[in-house]
């Protein structure tokens, strides 16, 4: 079974003045451990499409099933605790709290979960191994580089055991060595671990390393291609 | 005409009971009556006071007012000291001869010439012209008291709190006294309830400015915590994003509030406890509106003092209006879309 699937999804702005149909009648499944990448030129849709998929926004019709459960109809605080316990985020600008070091950041997410102490200590160790920032564990974000921030978000988003990944253009904001540093360590998380990434880039070194290519046009899946 | 009570030897040696009560920090005895003071130009009505100078002292700071002559400081005989403006009245001055006619004990008018050796400037102007001062001794000869007898004792305790309760207790030790009417026991503010009034108008006042301050200090939260969010806009929509309750994100942002609040509020506590123990250390002098003051009986010269009561009275309100101010902002934060604030721009 898929772990993510969406039926004729719907999403139009402004339904009143200008309707933007900014994604239209989209139906996709995507399995477990999946590296798929949704791209398009820009205003196509990806970030409409993948706030959809992970419930940070409602869609005008269509629904979204993940494991199952279709989220377009859970209400606003089961939506919240839906997220922290079944999806991560990665952001475009990294988005980590400014006051707290990589380690405290990663932290939170699992002390949202109501995580014991001990467990979130060998986890966060886990985690910054895996993103190779060991020695940066008690810097602040912004005694980090953008690519370093971003493998600190990329562990967060991994801290919370979330069934998939979502990730809206990851690495608009890095640099090519840090976006490949970035990409290796995502796809060795996916070979390793079964970690299913979703994202969207524009990026063409970032598209040649996806598993699953899926191409948006004016809101409407034109494409869905499995590389290699 | 004043009662005159006449206090009996065994009664004296009360005070010594009196001075021994907590919190009394000096007692003396006083003959008051009323009298007639004239001069060779002029008389008027006056209440004299036939004091012990070492033990007025230690109540009155009136010897410090003295803007001509001295406290009693002479050699000479029957030396009175009187007001400045009871002085401009009579047209005396220091060594000025004055007559007082007053009533003896037995109800005979009798006649005593003083010379004035002191003239006094106090703040309260009704003071000055209805006040003058001899010795008990001389006062009491003059209206046939017997030695150590007295008709007032004048109590100045450590603190205003204690006024209440010291004067329950001095009650308790003359009950009987006053129960034959022969003594009664008065407190400050019930010798001038005027005082008693303004002092409680004061406290008033103060309460309806602390109201003021507090709506303004509403409206500083409410701005500072409005831009405090607004520029994590972006934060705060991520922490959403990620599965923060928005019961976690409001008690976040009120608990915020409340610290910077407390932050604020206990370094400006600080800062007024260093301010008021200076002040209360050198006085502040409002001569500039000394008049006004004086005229219904305040000193010009304050010396500032706050309980402690006041201080977590004051941090509990602070407290109060940040839980409150906090409010509207944090309403504001879980407004805000996750998918739109996470978009937002820096
Ligand atoms: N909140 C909104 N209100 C109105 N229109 C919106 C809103 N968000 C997006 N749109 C419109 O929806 C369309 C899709 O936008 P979206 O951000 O999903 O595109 P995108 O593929 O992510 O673009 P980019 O590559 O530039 O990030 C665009 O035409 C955009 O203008
Ligand atoms: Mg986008």
């Amino acid at each position: 079974m898929s772990i993510i699937k969406t039926k004729e999804l719907n999403k139009i702005y402004d339904v009143e003045t200008i309707p933007v149909h900014a994604v239209n009648n989209v139906s996709l499944e995507f399995e477990e451990g999946e590296f798929t990448a949704i791209i398009g030129p820009s205003g196509c849709g990806k970030t409409t499409l993948l706030n959809l998929i992970g419930g940070l926004d409602t869609p005008t019709s269509g629904e979204v099933f993940i494991n199952g459960t279709n989220i377009t109809k859970l209400n606003s605080r089961e939506i919240i605790d839906f997220r922290l316990r079944n999806i991560g985020f990665v952001f475009q600008a990294y988005n980590l709290v400014p006051v707290l070091t990589a380690k405290e950041n990663v932290e939170f997410i699992m002390q949202l979960q109501g995580i014991s102490k001990e467990n979130r200590e060998s986890r966060v160790l886990q985690l910054f191994d895996q993103i190779g920032l060991k020695d940066k564990l008690n810097n602040r974000p912004g005694k980090l580089s953008g690519g370093q921030q971003q493998r600190v978000a990329v562990a967060r988003a991994l801290a919370s055991k979330p069934k998939f990944i979502l990730a809206d253009e990851p690495t608009a904001n890095l640099d090519s060595k840090s976006t490949s540093n970035l990409l290796d360590i995502m796809l060795k998380l996916n070979e390793v671990e079964n970690t299913t990434f979703i994202f969207s880039t524009h990026d063409s070194r970032v598209i040649k390393r996806a598993r699953r290519l899926i191409t948006l046009e004016d809101g409407k899946v034109v494409k869905d291609d499995i590389v290699k | 005409m004043m009662k005159l009570f006449i206090l009996s030897n065994l009664q004296l040696k009360k005070i010594n009971e009196i001075k021994s009560i907590p919190n009394v920090k000096a007692v003396t005895s006083r003959i008051k009556s009323m009298a007639m003071i004239s001069s060779a130009n002029s008389g008027t009505g006056v209440t004299i006071n036939g004091i012990d100078t070492t033990g007025e002292k230690s109540i009155s700071d009136l010897y410090t007012k003295l803007i001509d002559g001295s406290y009693f400081d002479t050699k000479l005989k029957y030396p009175i000291v009187i007001g400045s403006k009871l002085a401009e009245k009579l047209k005396v001055k220091v060594k000025s001869k004055v007559v007082i006619t007053i009533q003896d004990v037995n109800g005979n008018i009798t006649y005593g010439a003083f010379k004035v050796v002191g003239i006094f400037k106090t703040f309260d102007t009704m003071f000055d012209q209805a006040n003058v001062f001899v010795l008990g001794n001389d006062l009491a000869n003059l209206i046939s008291f017997d030695e150590n007898q007295t008709s007032e004792i004048a109590v100045l305790l450590t603190h205003n709190d204690f006024t209440d309760s010291v004067a329950a207790k001095i009650k308790n030790l003359f009950r009987s006294e006053i129960k034959n009417g022969n003594l009664v026991v008065r407190t400050w503010n019930e010798i001038n309830p005027i005082l008693k009034m303004l002092n409680e108008m004061t406290v008033q006042f103060t309460m309806i400015f602390v109201v003021i301050i507090l709506v303004a200090l509403s409206f500083g939260i409410i701005n500072t915590m409005l831009m405090a969010i607004m520029e994590r806009v972006r934060e705060i929509g991520m922490l959403m994003a990620i599965g923060m309750s928005k019961a976690k994100v409001f008690l976040m942002i009120m608990l915020e509030t409340i610290f910077l609040s407390l932050t604020g509020g206990v370094l400006g506590l600080f800062i007024s406890w260093i301010i008021i123990s200076i002040t209360n250390f050198t006085g502040i002098n409002l001569s500039s509106v000394a008049e006004g003051l004086n005229s219904i009986g305040y000193s010009s010269f304050i010396r500032p003092e706050l309980g402690i009561f006041f201080y977590f009275f004051i941090a509990s309100l602070v407290i109060l209006t940040a839980m409150f101010a906090s409010i509207f902002p944090a309403r504001k934060a879980l407004k805000l879309k996750p998918s739109e604030a996470i978009r937002q721009d820096v």
